[in-house]
């Protein structure tokens, strides 16, 4: 096995591109746990901690770069404003040890199902900037990502360096179910954002398909019932019925296995209950913001 | 390879490290420091919490290459770190800090020959080379099998540095990531609570 120090960004490409088998490893929370394990031999090992501009965020008008090693507790501490969603989904990631070192990166690199922060990011609309010595930077959209269980859209001699995403423009949720409170691998998750300023909805749903995915006719119905009725403007509740029918197609739009963690029943249902809640705790919001607007 | 990092303030250096090892490895078998425990080897258990850099990490989860040049501290440094930061708010100036021979002799009590050295101050319980949060989990009697201690006061301790009057909430998430198979649990919240009851991890800097 080769460790592999490059000092910059370029240096780092350069050698991705050399060497297209170089396993990146910046927090280590994931590569770490499978070479102790002797899970996996990597020829090399390509260490990103020196490239600090990987650990900086910069917010702009209308996104947030985030750098794809910034750890899930700056996250937590800097950007519960602007990405709301992401910033409760990374309070979730394990532990304060692990929260310390992971970051967004990791999980787009390992594109396993169950990585917390997928729904969040599909729910958000970002896109994922990657980068290759021999042809530059690609933006990729969130939607085109995940492929497949720990597959992405990387080409072998990329880097995830960045993700662009759209500052909040109104309330966002994050739900988890597992077994306690921390250290523990999602049994399924879901993320929603409300759009207000396009009237839409868009949810993220992780552990329950062999890829993070939307709930697209979940958001579709929902975003159709707003509008129909008025809520957007008028901040009324949402009837249950809108909510129930919501949690229901959320449920469909799972295409989960059994496995240790849960069976593929319990994920259906509780994805849907996740959606109804997360939807009422981000509606509520939205009115009380609606309301304070018209008192000030 | 080779590594050279700080660890409890001063340079050291390990030779013939493998490109896969971790920190934690590193740490126990090459440099003789087996107080960050080993267990789950996936961060589950914060077994081998140190700080690098200043931040509590797993360091079964660091590979040993990403420290060059860094700074780690574990649990046999916890005590001139503590000390350090108490009375200077911290090391400028790179000279303090636990050498190797004495972070690999580290026990909870002063050797006999330190004993009759300074038999008044053990009398009193000073310069019994604890710190703050060690003292307040043994008069707390949160130690049990003591296999988890070293993470939790790793972890206690840099809770109590941001924090110096944390709530149990912030205890429990502070040390969320450390298992106690002992389940110990209740005494170990007492020890922290006590820690901060009595302030020690107060610094200059906090103004408290």
């Amino acid at each position: 096995m080769d460790f592999l120090r490059p000092a910059s960004w370029e240096e780092a490409l350069a050698a991705k591109a050399e060497l297209p088998t170089a396993v990146p490893i910046a927090g280590g929370t994931d590569v770490m746990v499978e070479i102790n394990f002797d899970h996996r031999r990597p020829e090399y090992l390509l260490d990103l901690n020196r490239i600090a501009d990987l650990s900086e965020w910069e917010v702009g008008e209308k996104t947030v770069r985030l750098g794809a090693s910034v750890p899930y507790t700056r996250i937590m501490e800097n950007l519960r404003a602007e990405l709301p969603g992401l910033a409760l989904a990374s309070h979730t990631v394990a532990s304060p040890q692990i929260r310390n070192r992971g970051g967004v990166g990791g999980n787009l690199g390992c594109a396993s199902p169950a990585g917390d922060a997928h729904p969040a990011l599909l729910a958000s609309g970002c896109e994922v900037e990657v980068e290759s010595a021999a042809r530059g930077v690609r933006m990729i959209p969130i939607d085109e990502f995940y492929l497949g269980v720990k597959r992405n859209a990387l080409e072998p001699d990329e880097l995830i360096r960045s993700v662009h995403l759209p500052k909040a423009d109104g309330p966002q949720q994050f739900s988890k179910v597992g077994t306690r409170n921390a250290m523990v691998i999602a049994v399924c998750a879901f993320g929603i954002a409300l759009h207000p300023e396009t009237r839409t909805v868009r949810t993220g749903i992780g552990s329950a398909a062999p890829t993070p995915v939307r709930a697209k006719e979940a958001e579709v119905f929902l975003a159709a019932a707003l509008e129909e009725g008025g809520f957007w403007d008028s901040g009324a509740p949402i009837p249950p019925s809108v909510a129930k029918q919501f949690a229901q197609l959320a449920s469909g739009a799972c295409n989960p296995i059994d496995d240790v963690r849960g069976s593929a029943k319990y994920r259906r249902h509780a994805v849907g209950i996740m959606a109804r809640r997360t939807l009422g705790w981000t509606w509520e919001s939205y009115r009380g913001n609606e309301r304070s607007a018209q008192c000030a | 390879m080779r590594v050279t990092f700080t660890v409890n303030g001063r340079k050291q250096e390990a030779d013939d490290v493998w490109e896969g090892e971790s920190l934690l490895y590193v740490l126990r078998e090459r440099m003789g420091l087996p107080g960050s425990k080993n267990a789950c080897e996936q961060g589950e258990c914060g077994s081998c919490t140190v700080r690098l850099d200043g931040v509590p990490v797993c360091s079964c989860l660091v590979a040993a290459g990403q420290v060059e040049g860094r700074e780690v501290v574990t649990v046999e440094g916890l005590a001139d770190f503590a000390k350090q930061r108490a009375e200077k708010g911290g090391c400028a100036s790179g000279a303090c800090g636990t050498s190797l021979q004495d972070a690999q002799q580290w026990q909870s009590k002063p050797s006999d020959s330190e004993l009759r050295s300074r038999a008044a101050d053990s009398q009193t319980g000073e310069n019994t080379d604890l710190s703050p949060i060690q003292q307040a989990f043994i008069d707390a009697g949160a130690v049990q099998c003591g296999f988890c201690t070293p993470g939790l006061l790793v972890a206690a301790d840099e809770l109590l540095e941001r924090n110096d009057s944390p709530s149990d909430a912030d205890i429990r998430e502070a040390l969320s990531g450390n298992l106690c198979r002992c389940t110990g649990y209740e005494k170990i919240l007492d020890a922290v609570r006590l820690a901060a009851a009595r302030g020690e991890n107060r610094t200059a800097g906090q103004g408290a």
